[in-house]
């Protein structure tokens, strides 16, 4: 689904990291550790296109992201849900039409009536549909921020540091819906710092562990 | 769905990805009014003096006078002579001496109400008025030359032309103000539509994060600010038509600018304004967004 092939990225004229290999399979768990600064919500950003790797190749779908014009990446990233660390959503919607954006941009907008109750239930956000994002909690943005992720059913889902700003019991709330996702088929790539998370996910799901440093990426050993 | 549909059209739920709020509301809405209302103007410039140019050119072209300079004891047989000669020109439909009264009037806005005209070596005028094609100026003058020494023949070519000109400068001029108010309020809603993308760039970064193109994106701009330009041109234009309508009659002020105005069918002119201005807000917005789209990426 999603390749990296001896990528390097450089950011004003330091290299970020060199010669990085991945591959996301359907129904792959992913975490993306290592220490802050080393360039993991970079390496996420080669992942959905949002960065074109300075060389190497990255492969989203089958297609090279350096041939791929903004149309062809904003299509591709249709088929990948995104959660980002802070959330990114528009203030001034709702929630709830928050969550139906990928379906508007995408001209199905019909559907978001037919899925949005559902999916707002199964991220325990029913009750706030008419909420401004403002109005949310961290927790609950970042449980919105899901939502919107999959609203599409996507084959990827990216997530960064998604319990980087919520307490440990909503943590396992949404390490449990991404683990649900995952056994839907999903791929899951989860960027995080939370150790603890980790090691709880072990329990649920067959994850695997990538630790970036030093501009290298390693599996990580039996401490986790 | 093509652009214009979709600018028509709409999406009401793409529209709201935009807020509504900002200053670049407000400002395209009066500039595309102002605009508008101006181009009014220029547009009512421009028709008076096509119809001004017209007229002169016309009513110049239709008559044409004889002035018969002798002295006193024979103007009134050179008179007689030339009135016979004309008669007999080709292309002459009427031609008659005008009086002593008329002679006083034509003189009294110079000489005062009370001038002595026995007494005064005052050449006589003679009123000629074409048919046709008109007379054959130049054998015309040769003819005159010969049996009526006295005759000096004005056509009015000289004085007809730069009149001419001058009316078709005038609706040039007024041509150009609107190429002008249109480049104008081009530039004004670029500037409007470049402030709004830069002060949206969040809800930019946010459309691309959930799959929106480029024509999305700049679509959502593009339909607000051409509503927006529509709107503020259709009031700007009836604001200005009102205002030509309530100026006062031609017939009753006089002078070329009290017949500043339309007239008949050119009364729907105004009613182009609005859709013209939306065209030059979509261009210009579209331009502008999907440039910085461009940018941005």
């Amino acid at each position: 689904m999603i390749e990296l092939e001896r990528v390097a990225y450089t950011y004003g004229g330091a290299e970020l990291f060199a010669d990085l290999s991945m591959t996301l399979a359907p129904g792959s768990f992913h975490f993306l550790t290592g220490p802050s600064g080393a360039g993991k919500t970079t390496l996420l950003k080669l992942c959905y296109g949002e960065l074109i790797a300075t060389s190497g190749m990255v492969r989203i779908f089958g297609q090279n992201t350096r041939e791929m014009d903004r149309d062809q990446i904003a299509l591709a990233r249709r088929r990948i849900g995104v959660v980002h660390q802070d959330c990114q959503f528009l203030d001034h919607l709702p929630m709830a039409e928050n969550v139906a954006l990928p379906l508007t941009v995408s001209g199905r907008q019909e559907e978001a009536d037919e899925y949005l109750a559902d999916l707002l239930a199964w991220v325990g956000l029913s009750g706030q549909a008419s909420q401004l994002p403002p109005q949310l909690s961290g927790g609950e943005r970042q449980r919105a921020a899901l939502a919107r992720a999959v609203i599409m059913s996507p084959e990827v889902v990216i997530a960064d540091e998604p319990t980087g700003n919520i307490d440990w019991e909503m943590s396992q709330r949404l390490l449990t819906l991404l683990v649900e996702l995952n056994k839907m088929g999903k791929a899951v790539l989860i960027a995080t710092h939370d150790l603890n998370l980790i090691r709880a996910a072990k329990t649920q799901v067959a994850a695997r562990v990538l630790r970036l440093r030093g501009g290298q990426l390693q599996a990580a050993g039996s401490e986790l | 769905m093509s652009g214009w549909t979709s600018v028509l059209v709409g999406d009401p739920r793409a529209d709201r990805m935009v807020p509504k709020t900002g200053f670049t509301v407000q400002l395209t809405v009066f500039s595309s009014a102002a605009m508008a209302f101006l181009a009014v103007f220029a547009l009512a410039l421009s028709l008076a003096t096509e119809r001004l140019a017209d007229r002169w050119s016309a009513e110049l072209a239709r008559t044409s006078t004889l002035r018969i300079s002798a002295p006193q004891d024979q103007i009134a047989a050179q008179t007689e002579a030339a009135l016979r000669v004309l008669q007999t020109t080709p292309g002459v439909g009427s031609a008659r001496a005008l009086s002593d009264d008329e002679q006083v009037a034509l003189l009294e806005p110079w000489f005062g109400p009370d001038l002595p005209v026995a007494s005064l070596p005052i050449p006589r005028l003679i009123e000629i008025v074409e048919i046709g094609d008109g007379f054959d100026a130049t054998g015309l003058r040769a003819r005159l030359q010969a049996e009526v020494p006295g005759a000096v023949l004005d056509d009015h070519t000289r004085w007809r032309a730069p009149l001419v000109a001058a009316a078709d400068r005038l609706r040039s001029l007024g041509y150009i103000s609107l190429a002008l108010i249109g480049g104008a309020m081009a530039a004004m809603i670029t500037l409007a539509a470049q402030a709004a993308l830069s002060a949206n760039s969040q809800v930019i970064r946010v459309m691309r994060l959930v799959g929106a193109t480029d024509a999305f994106i700049a679509g959502a701009f593009v339909r607000r600010f051409t509503l927006r330009a529509f709107a503020g041109a259709g009031f700007g234009a009836a604001a200005g038509a009102a205002g030509i309508f309530f100026l006062p009659e031609a017939d009753v002020a006089g002078g070329f600018l009290t017949g500043l105005g339309f007239e008949g069918l050119h009364w729907l002119w105004p009613l182009a304004i609005p859709p013209l201005a939306g065209t030059v807000a979509f261009v210009s917005t579209r331009t502008a967004a999907i440039r910085r789209l461009k940018e941005q990426s």
